[in-house]
């Protein structure tokens, strides 16, 4: 058997798995830099002292860190739901339980989604000079 | 209990990891939401964050990403290039060396201010 290294326990052999495969890897390249430059922005050159309304409010002024955001939004949910799913596919191994778990984490999911982005495109920041 | 199989460790961290960061997220995605009812609302949803004692959870928070994203990477090294096992263990423990360098500097900016170091 191939060993269990770093997390990965080989590739599936075809179908939804395989595709899933593929798309955690895809999602992984595509937000890694832009998490790790959220991170640094947020966490190191910012801080949760410095990060407020008016921040937030001058950041989404245009829709350059909207757009951004709006990317990591959409991998980083997809990504962390499809990752959830392989754990229920692990632990519960009753077919009914598992279906109905995962049909309530997509249904999560899309809500969660669906806040995310309604902030993203309808948020209206004060008028400059507030 | 990981005897001899670091990748199992790296295994186990990677879903714990990756699960904490998940359930993050929604906690995030619920706090920045309340930007939509106003400033005040937001700035309080905030405070969460600012108190001390979520300042070491916060630097636990980067330190799961940041591992999720190295061992993620390692991941697909390995997917693509098959490794021998004993090769794995040499690339597990420098990448462990790596992190371990990389978050000195996280701790540093992230809870320097805590113990009066920034």
């Amino acid at each position: 058997m191939r060993a269990a290294r770093a997390g990965d326990r080989g590739r599936p052999s075809g179908g939804l798995p395989l595709l899933l495969w593929f798309y955690m890897r895809i999602s992984a390249i595509g937000m890694i830099g832009l998490v790790i430059g959220h991170l640094y922005i947020m966490h190191i050159l910012n801080s949760t002292d410095t990060i407020d309304f008016a921040f937030v409010a001058e950041r989404f002024r245009g829709p350059l860190w909207r757009t951004y955001d709006l990317v990591i939004l959409i991998f980083a949910l997809s990504h962390g739901l499809v990752g959830l799913r392989g754990i229920f596919d692990d632990y519960i191994h009753h077919r009914g339980w598992r279906v109905a778990a995962e049909v309530a984490m997509w249904v999560v999911g899309v809500v969660f989604l669906a806040l995310g982005a309604l902030v993203l495109f309808t948020f209206q920041p004060p008028a400059a000079g507030r | 209990m990981y005897r001899g199989h670091p990748g199992m460790l790296a295994w186990a961290l990677h879903r714990i990891t990756g699960l904490a960061v998940l359930l993050f997220l929604f906690a995030h995605i619920v706090e920045t939401s309340m930007i939509l009812v106003g400033p005040e609302a937001y700035n309080k949803a905030l405070e969460l964050y600012r108190q001390p004692w979520f300042k070491p959870l916060e630097f636990l928070l980067v330190a799961a990403v940041l591992f999720h994203a190295g061992n993620g990477i390692m991941v697909m090294i390995i997917d693509f290039l098959p490794t021998p096992s004993r090769t794995y263990r040499r690339m597990f423990w420098i990448g462990a060396g790596v992190y371990a360098v990389l978050l000195v500097p996280v701790a540093y900016f992230m809870l320097g201010g805590l113990v009066g170091l920034r």
